[in-house]
């Protein structure tokens, strides 16, 4: 029965991360990861036995505890990933407001000098050669 | 883009962050007691009029649209004056602390280095830290020495000039962490070949605020000054672009 569930719980996570995909609400890059993760759980709830082997093999005595162990360096690594794009994206965000500051002000540049060619005396200040 | 400027050799970086009651002062007196020059003011999101006063005040305002830090503001800086062709810049606090008398004297630390640095321990002036905070800019000061080959004392120094190599050098690296601005593009730009040389200026009390004694803040600035340094010194070096 628990085995059941378990795979109920993935099939829908693997279900829901397609549906995002599908609709482009997430990136292939991050959804490449939970597909793998989905996958391995699916196996694992499948053949529970594959857990007993591998945690007989390093010498865990229980088997939830190598899970355990496997989700905390999981979540941990995903956290430190999440950190990573999100200082890249700050990044991004900090050069486009650099590039749009200079934007703005060679177009108020601009402007000045086009309203100044035509009036007449007009001082133009600073955009004198 | 090529935009006219008045004095297309030189050109003072102003980065201000709610400065609006300094400010204007500050611009007259570099225009009045300084080399000629244009003055680009970068406001870094102030929620004041700076960029009006600024601009009232004759200076090219960038208006950032969020607060970004000194080091966000002058890489917007130093991207300005790469753009428009500038020969030379240097940074002057909107705060009124440097001197506009001194800016000449920055200035022509050029001749001799890429970077030129107005310190204010350098025998001039009456400016005093004590304490913890003290001891990590003697610390911060010896080991940027040693890496600079040029005796240097005061390395946190906000009033400095760049030439066109060092401009583009801090194009390609100017970091907008904490004390980026000072010691790890220092670091980084020497480390890339530039060459540093130490001006002394006197500098003037601040117009409002209190530079902070809380020791908690100093060991605290010890800790991110060490840390800025030992990222800086890891870094791997970067080659000047020549686009």
């Amino acid at each position: 029965m628990s085995l059941l569930m378990g795979s109920i719980v993935v099939v829908a996570i693997l279900f829901f991360v397609f549906e995002m995909l599908r609709r482009q609400k997430l990136r292939e890059k991050y959804a490449v990861l939970w597909i793998v993760i989905g996958i391995g759980t699916l196996l694992l709830s499948a053949f529970p036995s594959l857990l007993e082997e591998a945690s007989g093999l390093i010498g865990i005595q229980v088997p939830a505890n190598l899970l355990f162990i496997m989700t905390l360096i999981l979540l941990v690594g995903v956290c430190l990933h999440l950190s990573r794009e999100q200082s890249q994206a700050e990044d991004e965000v900090r050069i486009l407001c650099e590039e749009l500051a200079l934007l703005r002000a060679d177009l108020a540049d601009i402007r000045s000098q086009l309203e100044v060619k035509p009036g007449q005396g007009s001082d133009p200040g600073p955009q004198n050669p | 883009m090529t935009a006219p400027a008045r004095h297309p050799d030189t050109l003072v970086i102003m980065p201000a962050w709610n400065e609006s009651e300094s400010i204007g002062n500050t611009i007259r007196e570099v225009f009045e007691f300084g080399p000629p020059c244009d003055v680009l003011v970068v406001d870094d999101g102030s929620r004041d009029g700076t960029a009006r006063v600024a601009r009232e005040a004759g200076a090219t305002v960038l208006q950032l649209p969020f607060n970004m830090g000194v080091g966000g503001a002058m890489r917007t800086g130093f991207k300005y004056a790469k753009s428009h062709g500038y020969k030379q810049v240097i940074q002057v606090d909107a705060d009124g602390q440097h001197d506009p008398r001194d800016i000449k004297a920055v200035l022509d630390g050029l001749q001799h280095a890429d970077i030129a640095i107005g310190a204010r321990f350098a025998d001039k002036g009456n400016y005093t830290v004590r304490g913890p905070r003290k001891w990590a800019m003697k610390v911060l000061a010896w080991t940027i020495s040693r890496i600079a080959g040029t005796p240097l004392t005061d390395v946190t120094s906000g009033f400095r000039a760049a030439n066109i190599k060092a401009i583009r050098q801090y194009v390609d690296h100017y970091p907008a962490e904490y004390l980026g601005d000072t010691i790890d593009s220092l670091v980084v730009a020497i480390r890339s070949g530039c060459t540093v040389r130490q001006v002394a200026v006197s500098m003037r009390a601040r117009q409002g605020g209190t530079p902070s004694h809380d020791p908690m803040k100093a060991a605290i600035y010890l800790g991110r000054s060490g840390m800025a340094l030992l990222f800086a010194l890891t870094r791997k070096k970067t080659e000047p672009s020549t686009n």
